[in-house]
């Protein structure tokens, strides 16, 4: 059962082959056994999962079953669940039970959805290989098999373990700068970043407000296009959500693919770019030229301003967002404060991590008096150019298409030390989350053994055309469907 | 030497919506700590905030009342700062883009003449919670209550120049806001709070002085004791040549001190940005216009009306037309009781003594506008004499009895007007008073006539049980004793 897809499991459960609380207890079985050598899990709940199991099965007696009803998955650990702790990666939050669910969340269960647990992730989603983890670094499924322990990315380096792995089917994501595409393109999964206000952000635990969006992380185009008929649509509790008809992303998977006018931004296959990554990525261009799109070089001239306008806006955003984690109402304090400045700088000193205060700093630096117009106005405007650039090239064609990352995953351990070049691993995705556009990883072969990423970029609310075309190209290759050993 | 003083207000006005600014909960006041405080108000992780149309709606009327520019895309930004009662570790508010820009408000000073006082803007933004420094085993607590109530900052220019213009300038803003419904002006419960900016500089200097911030005064007494407090304070050091600090200030009402709070070297640096969580608010006409239809009568044009309709003087006009309450409670007077003048003295008088000794507001008075209005009549129509009259108001106040000529029959009120019996009375008691009489008629001085005159009074009054009119009992003394 553990390798079949979202759409698969569904049947079988709608036959009557299997109940979700017998398909549930084999997960959970076999989650239990083997993520000790992946640490994708921070929490497994089992009993809500169970009961929810049961309800499952209790609704598609009822005649009242969803294509999820009774379908085992994860949440990425940033997303709220009612009674089931939900930490964000964080000593900060180590042991918080939010007594509400998130709007995505509240979604899945109402679709029938049984949540096996909740994913490990970089602390508070800051980083590109889940080494900021309060609950440890996550070990990527390809690459053991060599006796290599290399990174899975980040942040949901959880979800893209644990859905490559088989132990889900499929998990949710965050993706603030490549949060999503990263670590399915590390995992060879097949991930999605939706239009910024596709998905409700409410419950889900902010790191940067203007960039973070949730979506799907599963092993195909077509169970990516199941998550996202649930995750996807208007909430009034997200005043940045947008009101906007949601398609059903499954009927158009099918479109045939003539005709699709494809874009390579020639900065996006630059020095940067491997060689090896960057042969991979173009004969996975030309699987669509077979399959009849056209293909040609366009621009993106600001793209290299990119991630310095990211870690500007980001971190501001981030200093603020985590100013809550002040040890008053909820979460870690430090132990016998002695005033009350004491009780502020112990608990934010012990409660975050390295990575999570440089980011504190550097934000509430970008938005000092005296700074703040070099930096965050700056980074603004840099923000429009590079949404501009977007616009411009859609209007020549229908989607780009790029890597993911410039290199296959690393050994752990190995950019730890320098931020710089951790931060460089986003290089091909964070300009998206500034533009806002829905941006796809799909897997595209392997170098050395270790799966390569295409990246299918989309104008706003594209995300059907992008899950068409990535279904497309998985009829036609089988990259989605190796399994690590 | 000879100063000039300057002041400038900041005024926080708290919003009377249901809810709170961003969420769902209750804004109402007195609920027991942290019962009206959800999620969102918690900043519970992955909460976000969603705007109250109607914070929107009453920031809006109060533009249109105060003669202001729109904002007609008006944004949130974050102002940073920790504190326990502050939940997100920022407060939700306006800064570059407030939704009501530069306007101005007239304001009546005690002799006759207007000022008007420029305002600079007014934004939205959220209330904090309160921290209870009262021992929680040696803790503070912290209520989140108010946390997310809808305040709007008020902000004026440095317009007024003594205590009584910035009085005057609070109480017709306290009137304004009451009148349109948008706060319900209780300042003993925080729903009006002033900041007060004082400077002095040498008389007729054009360059202001270093000014001072006293904070948090929500009371107009506080306000002109705060301002005649601060303003000696400065005066004081500039005259032995010191220099002022800018700094804000705490003033104590009860011991007429203030402390610094603290200096502008410690001033937060409260890292303002846009909040990302909240899209810039465009207002458009039909909002503007729908705003404008929903305005009251605003305190102006009701002082013009009192004065037309009911003939009242500038002053009665001015109070009672100043409070939004005051004024329905007149109208209701009125609505039952002929005499303008009378009712209006009444209002002023015994009702306003009887709220302020028992510190209750119009609304919370045992007596309602019709009850005064029916003992107004009582008084004018000569029934009850005005001694007889506070009796009726006291059994109506204490709630012996709610119907003014119930409680006129039942305590034996009534005055006695029939002339002839009235008449009678007097012959009686000036034929057995001779010597007074006699004392009277030779007194040439009208002054001490006057005065001898009420000599006469008691006698009648005890002949009449009470019950004369003393109005008619003089008319009749001045004819039988001769002019």
């Amino acid at each position: 059962m553990h390798n079949k897809s979202v759409a698969e499991l569904s049947r079988e459960l709608e036959s009557g082959k299997i109940s979700s609380v017998e398909l549930t207890q084999q997960f959970l079985d076999r989650l239990k056994q083997e993520d000790g050598k992946y640490n994708s899990f921070i929490t497994i709940s089992d009993e809500q999962a169970l009961a929810e199991a049961k309800s499952a099965d209790e609704m598609r007696s009822a005649g009242k079953a969803t294509v999820w009803t009774g379908v085992p998955f994860a949440h990425k650990d940033i997303f709220c669940t009612n009674g089931v702790r939900t930490s964000c990666g964080s000593k900060m939050l180590e042991n918080f039970v939010p007594p509400y669910d998130a709007t995505v969340t509240e979604k899945f269960k109402a679709a029938g959805a049984v949540c096996l647990g909740k994913t490990n992730m970089d602390e508070f989603a800051m980083g590109s290989s889940n080494e900021s983890s309060f609950f440890g670094a996550v070990t990527n499924p390809w690459g053991l098999s060599n006796g290599e322990k290399r990174v899975p990315g980040g942040s949901s380096g959880g979800s893209a373990a644990a859905v490559a792995a088989r132990l889900v089917p499929a998990a949710t994501g965050t993706d603030t700068g490549g949060s999503i595409r990263q670590p399915a393109a590390l995992c060879s999964i097949t991930g999605l970043k939706p239009t910024y206000g596709r998905v409700s952000r409410y419950g889900m635990i902010a790191f940067a407000s203007s960039l973070d969006q949730g979506g799907p992380m599963a092993r195909s185009a077509e169970d990516a296009a199941l998550m996202m008929n649930v995750m996807a649509g208007f909430d009034p509790k997200d005043s940045t959500c947008i009101d906007r008809d949601v398609p059903d992303y499954t009927a158009t998977l099918n479109e045939p693919l003539k005709g699709l006018r494809i874009g390579l931004p020639k900065e996006y296959f630059s020095d940067q770019l491997s060689p090896t990554m960057e042969a991979q990525v173009r004969n996975a261009v030309r699987e669509y030229e077979k399959l009849g799109a056209t293909v040609k070089d366009v621009s993106l001239p600001n793209a290299n301003l990119a991630i310095a306008a990211y870690y500007v806006i980001a971190p501001a955003e981030a200093s603020a967002n985590l100013s809550r984690f002040d040890g008053v109402r909820y979460g870690y304090r430090c132990a016998d404060p002695k005033d009350l400045m004491d009780m502020y700088t112990r608990t934010r000193a012990e409660g975050f991590g390295s990575e999570v205060k440089r980011r504190i700093l550097v934000g509430s630096y970008a938005l000092s008096a005296g700074y703040f117009d070099a930096y965050y106005l700056k980074a603004q405007k840099v923000r429009r150019l590079i949404q501009q650039d977007f616009i411009n090239a859609f209007k020549e064609v229908d989607v780009l298409m790029s890597p993911v990352t410039p290199s296959p995953a690393f050994i752990q351990g190995e950019k730890t030390t320098d931020p710089v070049s951790m931060y460089l691993e986003d290089v091909f995705t964070i300009a998206i989350n500034l533009a806002g556009i829905p941006a796809m990883s799909v897997p595209a072969g392997f170098v050395d053994g270790l799966p390569v990423g295409l990246q299918i970029i989309g104008d706003y609310f594209s995300e059907a055309r992008l899950l068409n075309a990535a279904h497309q190209f998985q009829q036609v290759t089988d990259w989605h469907q190796r399994e690590p050993q | 030497m000879q100063w000039d003083i300057v002041i400038g207000l900041e005024i926080h006005v708290q919003l009377a919506t249901k809810t709170k600014i961003f969420s769902g909960s209750s804004t109402a006041f007195g609920a027991e700590p942290n019962t009206q405080a959800n999620a969102v108000d918690l900043a519970m992780p992955g909460t976000l905030p969603v705007p109250n149309e109607q914070a929107f709606r009453y920031a809006v009327m109060f533009g249109l009342a105060t003669n202001a520019e729109i904002g007609r895309r008006s944004m949130f930004e974050r102002k940073n700062y920790f504190y326990p009662d502050l939940p997100k570790g920022y407060q939700t508010t306006q800064l570059a883009q407030p939704i009501v820009g530069p306007g101005h408000v007239d304001i009546d000073l005690a002799d006759g003449s207007s000022k008007r006082v420029r305002i600079h803007h007014a934004h939205l933004e959220e209330d904090a919670g309160k921290s209870l420094h009262e021992d929680y085993h040696g803790m503070s607590g912290i209520d989140l209550n108010r946390a997310g109530t809808p305040l709007i900052e008020v902000v004026t220019e440095p317009d007024m120049n003594t205590a009584e213009e910035a009085v005057a300038f609070a109480k017709k803003l306290h009137s304004l806001v009451t009148s349109l419904g948008i706060c319900d002006g209780d300042m003993s419960q925080g729903s009006m709070r002033f900041d007060v900016n004082i400077s002095l500089k040498p008389k007729g200097s054009e360059t202001l002085g270093t000014r001072t911030e006293t904070k948090n005064l929500n009371s107009f007494r506080f306000m002109e004791q705060a301002i005649a407090h601060e303003v000696e304070r400065q005066m004081d050091i500039l005259e032995d040549g010191g220099t002022i600090t800018q700094e804000t200030r705490l003033y104590n009402g009860d011991r007429d001190e203030s402390r610094s709070m603290r200096s502008k070297e410690e001033a937060n640096d409260y890292r303002y940005f846009p909040c990302p969580d909240l899209l810039p608010v465009e207002i458009d006409d039909a909002f503007i216009e729908d705003a404008r239809a929903r305005l009251p009568e605003l305190p102006d044009a009701r002082k013009a009306r009192f004065k037309e309709q009911y003939g009242l003087n500038d002053y009665d006009a001015g109070v009672l037309s100043g409070d939004a309450r005051l004024a329905t409670f007149f109208e209701e007077t009125m609505a039952h009781g002929k005499d303008a003048k009378l009712a209006a003295n009444w209002i002023q008088g015994e009702f306003s003594a009887r709220l302020n000794a028992e510190e209750k507001s119009v609304a919370e008075s045992p007596i309602s506008g019709a009850q005064l209005g029916a003992l107004v009549t009582r008084i004018a129509d000569n029934t009850v004499s005005s001694a007889g009259a506070k009796k009726v108001f006291e059994a109506l106040w204490s709630g012996e009895n709610d119907n003014v000529d119930a409680i006129i029959e039942a305590q034996g009120l009534k005055q006695v007007s029939d002339t002839g019996a009235l008449e009678s009375m007097v012959d009686e008691v000036l034929a057995g008073m001779p010597d007074q009489v006699a004392q009277y008629q030779g007194e040439e001085d009208p002054k001490k006539r006057k005065k001898m005159l009420g000599g006469f009074m008691g006698p009648l009054m005890k002949a009449s049980k009470g019950q004369g009119n003393p109005k008619l009992f003089n008319e009749i003394l001045v004819r039988k004793l001769g002019g």
